[in-house]
């Protein structure tokens, strides 16, 4: 279980990616440690949400691979590649929760499928995850067309969390937040990355999400990873990218309203 | 008890009848020891927190990297799901007067609908630079051009099926040229309008639903609400026109399949030759089953589209919402064109027809 445990819970290896004629990706390669939370950041349409949509497996690379805790995320049986699926969550933008459900049928979801079968397990278990985003059994009954745009995203996290993932993805996980609320989650986020040791990949251009919660940074620009290393590291790479990205007034200002809330 | 190993989610749940068993078995046991556990997540915790009856036992030990999952179990307490009232006869009641009230309320918003469509059309007519004319052309192409070749193959054996199942019993009496009349007068009176109805509001109008339902999703009708454009002359509107012009054409062109298809089957199983068909049509068929015909489609194609673009404008923000709406657009919408069809049945009775 140890050396399961320090394989790197995503690989990119020589990724490219296409779309129609343009080239977005071109040869990336990528490692993320066990433990580390791990940020995507480059300008628009430099496929930082396409990179992520690879790592789970809804979009395939035109070359090269993904690999997941050291096997590549399509190897073997059926069985294998749900066995793998099921060590990861992931928070979608929009939350994406069933709209024909309600918030604990959306949290029980994949508890359901997964084959958990009592239902007064199913009920604890869905009530200590919302409890864990901090949601209280009140709004379990609620649907996702009645909840406030920070509740979707706070039951999407206790859905992501609920099969006990080793990895999580956030696509923009505070995109449609105001920064009071944005920054409740980020702490929320935080907390529960340490509570869990999970390892944490995302995407955000938010410069305050990124301060607060990252330990590495992957710089994307012109279809290669600029950099990658600790965000003091990377702000001392000289590039015009990183200079307009992390140097401007705007930026230093972000950055350190996001270090004070560690 | 001394536990050891993993204690999660993954290596549990194939296992966990059998093991809440065992663990009832040594509920009672004062002690625990979990420092051998190499990990436990929140449902292996909580297994253990049912069996030990939602409290810590007196003695336990607890490697401190454990102590949070337990710490939150104890925070949940035993926080329960709010809870439904049962389901009474009083409720049935009231869900029977709800459901009526929709009803009332699926009329008056069809009336509002229908009302705002007049006055902006009135609107209109004093204002014609504001027709949207380039979206009426845009969905007349998409409503009437494009149902062609379906609405050809499905009237085409229909007629072949009509015309063969006829010309069996015909010859059996010797009546070998009524068949002329059989299928003028049924496919152009009564069965090409609502076969192409029934085609158009399973294709069109489901479409018509869906659009605008995706619409209200993604708030583009807001969008268009605070641009100041009426959601009634550039979505509406054009629909219910293009539809209302296309479904007569498509009658038409239906119809002629059909008969074509039942002139065919008439060749093949009676030995009529499509002159004498083509000539015996119009003195069985007069020429107001026609006009019947064609009328029927344009109020068809009309209430179609009235009835989809309400459904449409009903949805609500979610996939729920949207698929309930698209389905009862359709079947309102095909109810309704055969509600309608029996009206002009009554109403027209002593028009057109050769025999009475």
């Amino acid at each position: 279980m140890n050396a399961a445990r320090n394989t790197l819970p995503v690989e990119l290896k020589g990724l490219s990616t296409r779309f129609g004629s343009t080239w977005v990706h071109r040869n990336i390669d990528l490692a993320v440690p066990v433990g580390e939370v791990v940020a995507l950041v480059g300008g628009s349409g430099t496929g930082k949400t396409t990179l992520l949509r690879q790592m789970v497996g809804l979009l395939r690379p035109a070359e090269g691979e993904v690999r997941l805790f050291g096997e590549p995320l399509f190897a073997g049986s059926r069985a294998e590649q749900l066995a793998r699926r099921r060590r990861f969550g992931m928070l979608f933008q929009q939350g994406a929760l069933f709209s024909a459900l309600n918030v604990f049928a959306n949290v029980a979801f994949p508890l359901r499928e997964f084959g958990v079968s009592d239902e007064a397990m199913l009920r604890d278990l869905v009530l200590l995850k919302l409890a864990m985003v901090e949601l209280g059994p009140e709004v379990a009954l609620r649907m996702p067309a009645e909840l406030s745009g920070g509740m979707i995203k706070r039951v999407a996290l206790a859905r992501a969390l609920a099969l006990e993932p080793e990895l999580l993805l956030l696509d923009e996980p505070t995109a449609g937040l105001d920064p009071d609320r944005s920054a409740g989650f980020v702490r929320l986020i935080r907390a529960l990355q340490k509570a869990l040791g999970l390892t944490v990949v995302l995407v955000t251009h938010d410069l305050d999400t990124l301060a607060a919660l990252a330990t590495r940074v992957a710089v994307l620009s012109e279809g290669r990873i600029l950099a990658f290393g600790p965000l003091d590291e990377i702000m001392t790479v000289q590039d015009p990218f990183i200079e307009r990205f992390f140097h401007s007034e705007r930026s230093q200002a972000a950055l350190a309203r996001g270090r004070s809330e560690i | 008890m001394v536990l050891s190993g993993d204690w999660t989610l993954s290596v549990l749940n194939p296992r966990c009848v059998d093991i809440r068993r065992q663990l009832e078995a040594v509920s009672g046991a004062p002690a625990w020891d979990l420092a051998g556990v190499s990990r436990l997540d929140s449902f292996g915790a909580l297994l253990l927190w049912r069996a030990w009856g939602r409290r810590r036992p007196p003695q336990l030990v607890l490697p401190e990297a454990l102590e949070s999952v337990f710490g939150r179990l104890a925070d949940l307490g035993d926080a329960s799901l709010p809870v439904e009232p049962p389901y009474r006869f009083l409720d049935a009641t009231a869900h029977l007067g709800r459901l009526l009230l929709g009803l009332v309320r699926h009329l008056g918003q069809f009336v509002v609908l229908v009302g705002q469509l007049l006055l902006d059309l009135l609107y209109l007519l004093r204002n014609r630079e504001h027709w949207p004319v380039r979206e009426m052309s845009a969905n007349f192409y998409k409503v009437g051009v494009k149902a062609m070749p379906v609405t050809a193959l499905v009237g085409f054996l229909i007629g072949v099926v009509m015309s063969y199942l006829s010309a069996l019993q015909l010859r059996a009496l010797g009546a070998d040229t009524f068949i002329v009349n059989i299928l003028g007068l049924g496919i152009i009176r009564e069965l090409g309008p609502v076969l192409v109805s029934v085609l158009v509001a399973g294709r069109s109008g489901s479409a018509m639903t869906a659009q605008l339902g995706v619409m209200r999703v993604t708030e583009e009708i807001d969008a268009l609400t605070t641009m100041g454009v009426s959601r009634y002359v550039r979505l509406v509107l054009p629909k219910v026109v293009a539809l209302t012009l296309a479904m007569p054409l498509l009658t038409l062109w239906g119809s002629s399949v059909a008969i074509f298809g039942g002139m065919v089957s008439a060749y093949v199983q009676l030995d009529m030759s499509f002159d004498y068909f083509l000539n015996a049509l119009p003195r069985a068929v007069p020429v107001a089953n026609l006009v019947i015909g064609l009328v029927k489609g344009a109020v068809f194609g009309l209430l179609i589209a009235l009835v989809a673009c309400h459904f449409g404008l009903r949805v609500k923000p979610n996939t729920e919402s949207l698929s309930a709406n698209t389905t009862a657009s359709v079947v309102t919408s095909i109810t309704v064109v055969i509600l309608v069809d029996a009206v002009f049945a009554i109403v027209t009775r002593t028009i057109g027809l050769p025999y009475r």
